[in-house]
């Protein structure tokens, strides 16, 4: 402090030290730290793990800025008199003039000797009045509202809400129960005009149905007239919404919130891998939601995606082993249907039997199915390509899972053309199909498979193929094991198991493994799927150093494939040109 | 820790012999006998004797009426004077329920029904009497007072099934309760 001018301008000041990093030095609730130059004072909070409570601002959405629930109070540095050197204190900090009126976090970028309080009496007074206005015309029906539990209104209510109302008037009359598409239902009673949905389908799902109308109190969100919230991404909408004004029509009044356990896995109905959340209660799935994940999905996922995993618990699923009698099924136990499945293997030459995996397989599966080819003896191995139509954000054209782990595990493989064509000129008597089905998807007719001497199906559900194989084994569901796929970019993503597989049904690695020991006679040393994991990263370079538990709930990149997901690249660009933060 | 040695009493002649006891302890039975004989035993107006003794005979004579206000027999849903389910299946009971004997399933209520508005109702409501532990937290936790602890006690069955409450049980056993608050009605 006793330092001369001339003595300080040698030394270097925090300020200094922060430019050379192009960082800047902001001091949030009395402590110092440092953050690049424009990132906004929320992030900042946030990342010096202090949550600003706040509705409208979302780090992957433009800033509007108009909840008005994330006041701070900022304090800048004095602007020196002309010729006066600034004070600073004993660590070289100027000291900080603090503003009487408090600023929105959300929208303000830090700048260099900034302070925020995130506490303090104007900071609490500030979210007491924007609570007390937000909750004069909100509905009190969080008893029916889907969104208890998980409502951000509710939540800072419990915060900074008074407990009782003030307000005498009547509140105002808005739609409720509002039909504006076939995914999501609106109750703009509850809505508090954050507008992340609008601003969702606009910036994101590039669909802007949304918007308000009117002003004041009586502004409502509403669907263009003649247009409905039918795109492929409308629940997102639901999933960002802080309170319970747009909700899913799938899980509506399905179950409470408080009730369902997490896990975090990874969808499986494209090949971008898509990270989620299932939420289960009692072995039943309720809802999946999208995970973040900045390398693959951001925050978002598509309604098709989401909405497919109804069939797991539905009456066409496979729930014990079924051996055929020429024509009818009856159930069987594993271990006489494994007794069956050798003999019959063993009974046709191994030239004329071909394996044919599945994309849709982990890579521990893959691996097996691998050695149960070599097991064999057969070089006849293939796979089944599924595509569809891709769209320009996250569904891939390949709706295949794993088709980059299949390709490295299984390599190029034999073409399924060539299995096809050789059932059909009787060089091959035997397949065994694992999970998928060859007359939907892979070009069988019903007289091919009539053909074999031998048809095994692994599947989870019932299916055409299924109806002409001699042994059908029911398999587990992708929320019920767990186990690593690599997605189109080369990402290689992690399984968890949410549920348990119903009654007999077997995880496919496990019934693939009872194959091989079954036909080798071995003891098994194969306990856990981290067995399969190690052996597999033993005998596929790439994986080597890795262990399903290495691979974490982000996944970690294995491969460049140069594969780009459309959604990231438009984030990208969005987050260059300063529109989002996150 | 301090040890205190008690010593034990010196006894005298008299105490030595017990008998004395034991004749004592007879005439103060023998005069409760003859009290109960003539109809006079203590206690028996508030322990609502059947006659004979303080012992109420229970199957035949009931506590009923002796009960409190406070008192917490089964638990049941409730209708009100406009004869709407006050139950819209929040499912708090069934989550504050400690020996998790609540299981509900909600549902919506269709739109051509009068109450509509209230948009959610129970499909199915299950209480089931032999975890109920008659703690009376659903009935605290309850934000639409529709579920009551009532004055019912003789929950009995011949069978596991029978001890499970249904929603059609518990509405035949709640019945309608008045002077509630009537939220969901439209302002005039």
């Amino acid at each position: 402090m006793s330092d001369t001018p001339s003595a300080t301008a040698e030394l270097k000041l925090p300020k200094d030290h922060a430019a050379e990093k192009g960082m800047v030095n902001v001091q949030i609730d009395g402590v110092w730290h440092q953050f690049p130059k424009g990132t906004r004072m929320i992030e900042a909070c946030r990342q010096a793990k202090i949550t600003v409570p706040h509705y409208c601002y979302h780090p992957k959405l433009s800033v509007p800025g108009n909840c008005r629930m994330c006041l701070v109070q900022m304090g800048m540095p004095p602007r020196p008199a002309p010729g006066q050197e600034p004070t600073r204190d004993e660590n070289g900090y100027e000291i900080i003039g603090w503003m009487p009126r408090p600023v929105i976090a959300c929208a303000n970028t830090v700048g260099e000797n900034m302070g925020i309080r995130t506490q303090g009496e104007l900071v609490e007074k500030c979210r007491e009045g924007v609570m007390e206005f937000l909750l004069i015309n909100h509905p009190l029906d969080c008893t029916i509202c889907d969104q208890a539990g998980e409502c951000r209104l509710q939540e800072q209510s419990v915060q900074h809400g008074r407990g009782v109302s003030r307000f005498v008037d009547m509140k105002v009359k808005k739609p409720k129960n509002v039909d504006i598409g076939p995914r999501i239902r609106l109750d703009d009673e509850r809505c508090i005009m954050c507008s992340r949905c609008i601003r969702f389908m606009d910036e994101v799902a590039s669909d802007p149905v949304l918007g308000f109308t009117q002003r004041g109190t009586h502004t409502t969100l509403t669907v263009h007239p003649g247009r409905l919230l039918d795109s492929n991404y409308s629940l997102n909408t639901a999933d960002i919404c802080p309170v319970g004004a747009l909700t899913s029509n799938d899980f509506r009044f399905q179950m409470r919130v408080w009730f369902l356990k997490e896990t975090p896995t990874i969808d499986v109905n494209c090949g971008t891998g898509t990270n989620i959340t299932v939420w289960t209660r009692e072995n039943k799935i309720h809802r999946i939601t999208p995970r973040q994940n900045d390398e693959v999905n951001s925050a978002w996922m598509p309604d098709s995606h989401r909405l497919n995993f109804h069939y797991i618990d539905s009456a066409a699923r496979l729930t014990e082993p079924l051996i055929s009698n020429s024509g009818s099924y009856s159930s069987t136990s594993w271990s006489a249907a494994l007794a069956t499945a050798v003999t019959q293997i063993k009974a046709t030459p191994a030239a004329q039997t071909a394996v044919i995996a599945s994309a849709r397989m982990t890579n521990e599966e893959l691996f097996l199915a691998r050695t149960l080819a070599a097991e064999i003896g057969t070089s006849l191995v293939s796979w089944v390509t599924r595509t569809g139509e891709a769209d320009s954000l996250l569904v891939a054209a390949d709706r295949n899972p794993n088709s980059t782990g299949a390709q490295l595990i299984l390599g190029a493989g034999v073409p399924l053309d060539q299995i096809r064509d050789g059932v059909r000129n009787g060089a091959i008597k035997s397949l065994i199909v694992l999970g998928d089905d060859l007359i939907t998807d892979g070009g069988f007719t019903a007289e091919d498979l009539g053909q074999l001497d031998f048809l095994l199906q692994t599947s989870v559900l019932a299916n055409p193929t299924a109806e002409h194989a001699h042994l059908v084994l029911p398999s587990a569901a992708f929320a019920e094991k767990r186990g690593s796929m690599i997605n189109l970019s080369g990402r290689l993503q992690r399984l968890n198991r949410a549920v348990e597989p119903p009654n007999e049904a077997h995880d496919d690695w496990e019934i693939i493994r009872d194959l091989i020991l079954a036909l080798s006679g071995d003891k098994n040393e194969v306990h856990h799927i981290e067995d399969v994991f190690k052996a597999l990263a033993e005998n596929v370079s790439e994986f080597s150093g890795l262990s399903l538990s290495k691979i974490g709930h982000q996944g970690t990149p294995l491969l460049e494939t140069g594969y780009q997901i459309p959604l990231l690249a438009n984030e990208r660009t969005r987050k260059a040109a300063g529109l989002i933060n996150g | 820790m301090a040890v205190v040695k008690l010593q034990r009493p010196k006894l005298n002649l008299g105490e030595k012999i017990y008998f004395g006891a034991l004749i004592k302890g007879f005439f103060l039975t023998m005069t409760h006998a003859v009290k109960t004989l003539r109809g006079k035993s203590v206690g028996a107006e508030s322990l609502a004797s059947s006659g004979l003794g303080v012992t109420m005979q229970f199957p035949e004579q009931r506590w009923d009426t002796h009960m409190p206000d406070y008192y917490r027999g089964a638990p049941t849903l409730v209708t009100d004077e406009q004869g709407r389910e006050r139950c819209v299946s929040c499912q708090l009971c069934e989550f504050i329920c400690p020996p998790k004997a609540i299981k509900i399933k909600p549902s919506e209520i269709p739109s051509d029904d009068p109450w509509a508005k209230v948009e959610k109702r129970p499909l199915e409501f299950d209480i089931d009497m032999i975890r109920c532990i008659y703690c009376g937290l659903c009935e605290e936790v309850c934000p639409e007072q529709a579920i009551y602890l009532r004055k019912d006690y003789l929950i009995t069955g011949l069978k596991r099934a029978d001890m499970v409450h249904d929603k059609k049980k518990l509405y035949e056993i709640g019945g309608v309760r008045t002077g509630l608050v009537n939220k969901w009605n439209e302002l005039k």
